[in-house]
Formats: structure tokens, sequence, C-alpha cells
């Protein structure tokens, strides 16, 4: 077949067609003197989204019923913990990163004893967990706003070679996150179990480890970019996570990913964290009020889901 | 036991007892709540939380999730608060195009294949954006009509309670006791059977989503009711509430299988949950975190008594 037919059958084009648009219509609003400006911001503020959607994509990819509402919260939790812990040494990053990466693997564990032992359906699991951390981050937080540490800070809100840092931060995770998926046994078994549980178990695949090493990635990746986030934005806010969890959901299904489990790609989510983010810097520079930006944005989320999921289904 | 209860009423033991439970607690902590005024005070906000329960139940028994529920009973304060009062015709029309909305929403989804989850996340966009456009700052006034309808005092049972009551019964002949609830339900369980048995899986998918909108906008009308002004943020929690209400009333996420009565009972608990913290005394800081472990608690106790079940049927 022409290879670039079998390009347009892939699931993640979709998204990044959508957003390379939305880039073009935004910046041809200055007529291309915002250009460089509008794509380091929409590469910095995506990459969040990249972080934590690769996350809730591998707990999507296990199946129906599968999605981690305890992201905003671990997000949260772990940027104030972390900045509270270094309290604004440069000594103390790298213990600062361990504790969250700790928190992560802690509230990841958690979650998955809460399904597995007390057999509750992951969002409602996770969604009392997230009650739990959150209380623990307000506990913790007291509104106080500690700054990060100067090298930290200097780090996250810097480019090298144009391309900012956290964006290549998540360029990174996201290597390893298709490393994962695509050329590992382990990502096998997840695409197996999300296709059929009963299948993988027959089949002999060690369901319950699988499961756990995916909740526990997908917590420490959310603890990972509250931490980032924390020291990007000057401080943890108790607030900060709150829209993460929508977006995490949405980046994850505009790119691609099927919502049904089992089937899964890393490039999508990119294009729909891009897109996310252009559509709302789009509509800022036309100069749209707050109550039709978020129409638009509804109404663009929904049309963008209705191409793909119709061409989806012309397939079968 | 003697007793043998079908699976239905069974379904139903968990969720009646755990509420028995809390408000036991609640009276043995502040015996001034048994009467009247105090049940009224306690179930209260319970009105709209389980008449959106009932609504993302409905949304639940076609395998679906609406993400939605919070925003669109947001917008329907607004609406009430606004239109409602100033323009009736007008807000009728509103309120009327919304349901419609949502109805088209559920073919839209059956049609075209799409996941319930990002559409409705879409239409959260939507509705929140209609709220700011209508209020872009908390405000407005409540209907008469709505405030009376609220704040009535019944005889023998207060408001919330009779209404918790009427609405359970209704949602009940609705969902379980029609042919449109079992249609509902069948597509749930299974949309093949139903098709081959030449019902419009469309049809009963529209049905589904346009009765939930009903419910959602009656839960938007009653929270007026109760607050007496509305903003674009006023309900944004009942998302979360109205899922965990629906599975703490033994509800399940797929398969069809749903309680009406037990998703009012699990409202009210989730309800009364809130109270019972504040009458502990608990920080601030940890009342939502002891909100989850409540959320916990009940679901291990259902677990519990789960296999109890079994074992007594496996004898």
């Amino acid at each position: 077949m022409n290879p670039f037919l079998r390009l347009f059958e892939t699931p993640w084009i979709w998204s990044w067609l959508a957003s390379f648009i939305v880039w073009f219509l935004t910046i041809m609003v200055t007529l291309g003197a915002s250009t460089i400006g509008v794509s380091q911001a929409a590469l910095t503020f995506a990459a969040f989204s990249v972080i934590v959607g690769l996350g809730q994509m591998f707990v999507i990819t296990l199946g129906p019923g599968n999605i981690d509402l305890s992201v905003p919260a671990t997000m949260t939790f772990a940027g104030t913990v972390a900045l509270k812990l270094m309290n604004v040494e440069n000594g103390m990053i790298l213990p600062g990163l361990l504790v969250t990466i700790a928190i992560g693997l802690v509230v990841g564990l958690c979650n998955y004893s809460l399904i597995k032992a007390l057999r509750i359906p992951p969002i409602i699991a996770t969604l009392s967990m997230s009650f739990i951390v959150q209380s623990a981050a307000i506990w913790t937080n007291r509104g106080l706003r500690i700054k990060p540490p100067s090298a930290l800070a200097d780090f996250t809100t810097s480019n090298t070679l144009g391309a900012p840092n956290v964006a290549i931060v998540a360029l990174l995770i996201s290597i390893l996150a298709w490393f994962l998926l695509e050329k590992t046994i382990y990502g096998r078994w997840i695409s197996a179990i999300g296709q059929s549980m009963p299948a993988a178990r027959m089949a002999g695949i060690p369901v319950d480890g699988a499961r756990l090493a995916t909740y526990l990635f997908c917590a420490v990746l959310a603890s990972v970019a509250g931490y980032l986030l924390a020291c990007f934005s000057g401080g943890a806010a108790l607030n900060m996570g709150s829209e993460y969890l929508l977006m995490s959901i949405a980046v994850v299904v505009i790119g691609g990913t099927a919502v049904a489990g089992g089937d899964s790609n890393v490039p999508g989510i990119w294009g729909a964290s891009l897109f996310m983010f252009l559509v709302v810097s789009m509509l800022n520079t036309y100069g749209l009020g707050a109550g039709i930006r978020l129409i638009m944005t509804g109404l663009i989320i929904i049309s963008v889901i209705m191409l793909a999921g119709g061409r989806r289904a012309s397939i079968r | 036991m003697t007793l043998r209860l079908s699976s239905d009423a069974m379904r139903l033991v968990i969720p009646a007892l755990s509420l028995t439970l809390l408000l036991a607690a609640v009276f043995w902590l502040q015996p001034r709540a048994m009467s009247y005024v105090g049940l009224n005070l306690l179930f209260n906000l319970a009105v709209p939380i389980a008449l959106a329960t009932i609504a993302q139940m409905l949304v639940m028994a076609v395998n679906d999730l609406d993400l939605s529920m919070g925003t669109f009973v947001s917008f329907i304060a607004c609406v009430t608060a606004t239109f409602l009062r100033d323009a009736p015709v007008t807000g009728v029309l509103i309120l009327v195009g919304a349901i419609a909305t949502y109805a088209g929403l559920g073919v839209v989804i059956h049609l075209r294949n799409l996941p319930s989850i990002v559409v409705t996340l879409g239409m959260s966009f939507v509705w929140g954006g209609l709220g700011v456009l209508l209020l872009p700052a908390p405000g407005g006034q409540s209907p008469d009509w709505v405030r009376w309808l609220m704040t009535v005092k019944p005889p023998l049972a207060p408001m919330a309670i009779v209404a918790s009551i009427i609405i359970a019964v209704v949602a009940h002949l609705v969902v379980m006791r029609s042919s449109l609830g079992v249609l509902i339900r069948g597509i749930g369980g299974n949309p093949r059977s139903v098709e081959r048995a030449g019902w419009s899986i469309v049809a009963a998918r529209g049905a589904a989503y346009g009765l939930a909108g009903v419910f959602a906008v009656l839960a938007g009308i009653a929270l007026v009711g109760l607050t007496t002004s509305a903003d674009a943020n006023i309900a944004l929690r009942y998302t979360l509430l109205s899922i965990a209400g629906v599975i703490l009333g033994g509800g399940e996420f797929i398969g069809g299988r749903v309680s009406p009565i037990g998703a009012v009972i699990g409202a009210l608990t989730l309800t009364l949950a809130g109270s019972f913290l504040s009458f502990l005394r608990i920080s601030a800081d940890w009342q939502i975190g002891a909100q989850g472990a409540i959320l916990i608690i009940v679901l291990a106790f259902r677990l519990m008594l789960n296999r109890v079940e079994k074992r007594e049927k496996g004898r």
C-alpha cells in the first residue's frame, strides 16, 4: 500500500492533524510573528499533560472501567511534600525527586490494594483514595507557598536548543513508555489483559502483577508531573492538579487509544496534548470570553472524537 | 437465614444497612438530630444529589458513564435562577431543549459508536460554558414555587425524606417495572439479544439518556430551591458523587445491573457521611479524606456480606 495512505490509518494521525491546523490558525492571527512563542508555550504546557496522560493511558489499556481518578490529588500531594522537603535548597533536589517517586509508589500500591482486596471498581477505588490523598495534601500544605530550589525553577522554565526542558523530559518519558508498550513483554501483557482478562489469565499472564505495575507506573508519573509542575509554577497550590483529571482522560482518548482498552499508542498523546493547549490559546488570541471558549473547547473535542470514531467504526 | 430474598432485594440490603448504621451513629453523637427539623437539616441537600444519582444510574444502565453530570446540573441551576423565574416560557423551552440534547447525545453515541466518557467530557465544557454565559458571577434567584416546594413542611415526615421516597418509588416504577426500563437494562445486559427481539436499540438508548436528562433537570431545579441562587460551578462535585452513589447503592458499571431504590439510599448515605464527620469534630483538613474512608468501609462491608451470602447459597 501507498505509505502516505497507510499514515492515515494510524490512530494518532488525526490528533496531530487537528493540532497542526489549530497551531496554524493561531499563528496566522499575528501573521507568524508569534510562531516561536506559541510553539514553545504549547510544548511546555503539553509536556505536563503528556506525562499524566501516559500514565492514564497505561491504566485505560487495562480494559473497561480502569481509570485512575487519583491523578490530580497525587500531583498536588507530591508537589507539596517535595517542595516542603527541598525547602529552597539546591542540594535537596535529588531527595525531593526520590520522595516524589516514593509517594507515587505508595498511592499506586494503595489504589491497587483497594481494587484487588476489596474488589472495588477501579474508578471508585481511586476516587476514594484521591479523597484521602487530597486531605493529606491539605494537611501538609497549610496554605504555605514554598518556592522551589532556584536550580530546579531555572531548569523547568528554560529551554535547551530552543526546546523547553520539561518537554524534553516528557519526550524521554514518552520514549520509555513507547518502549515498554511496544517492545517489552509487559506491554503485550497489558494489551492482552485489556482485550480479555479471563483469556489473559488462562494464557498464564501474571494478571495481578501486570495490573499492579500499571497502577504504580501511573501514580509515579502523576507525582513526577506534580513535582515538575510545582517547580515550574513557582510553588505548589492545592488546586494545581484539578484540571488534569479531565485532561488526562481527554488526551488519551483524543490521541486514538481505545477507551475499551487493549489498544494504545504513545504518539497520539503528544498530538492530543498539543491540541488541547492550542485550542485554548487559539480561542484566547481571537479574544473570546470564558463562556464561549469553554463551549468551543467542548464542541471541538466532540467533533474530533466523532471524526476519529466514525473512521474506526467503518474499518470494523 | 430463613428468609429467602430475591437477588434484587439482596442488592438493597447492604446499602440500607450502611445507611441505618450511619444514621444510628449520627443520632448517638447528636441526639437532637432525631427530630423533624434535625432530619430535614441532615437530608436537605440529599434531594438534588438523589435526583442526579438516578440520572447517572440511567446512563450507567446502558453501560455508559456521564462525566458531564456536575456541569449539567449547574447549568440547569443557572437557567432556573434566571430564565425560569423571569421568563417562564423561555425557561421551560431551554429545559426541554436541554433534555432533547441529552436524548440526542444518546442517539449520536450509539449511531457513531462513540465512547460516552469522551462525548460527555466534551459536553461538560459546553454546559460549563453556557453556565458561565448565563451567570458570570454567582447570582439569580429561585422561582417562588420552587422555593415553596423545597421548603414545604409535610406532616409526619420532613420534606427531604418524603421527596427521597417519592423519587425512589417513581424511579423504581420507571426502571424496574415499565417495559422501557426493562429495555434499557436489557441494552446494558446484552444489546444484541434486545435487537434480535425486534426492539430499536437507538430509540431505547436515546430514551435512557432523555430520562437521565429529565432527572438531572429536576436535580438542578431542586438545588436552586434549596440554595435560592446559583452559579456555574455550584454542582461540579455531583459528577463524582452521583457515580459513587450508584455504586454504593449496589449498581454496577456494566451489565445493566442497577437499583433505583439503592441509588437513592446511596445518595442519602453520601450526604449523611458529611454530617457525620462534622458531628465527629474531625479537623477540616481531613473531612474529605474521611469521606473517602467511609466510602471504602461501606464497600468493604458490602464485599463481606456478599461473601456471607455466597456461603449461604453454597450450603
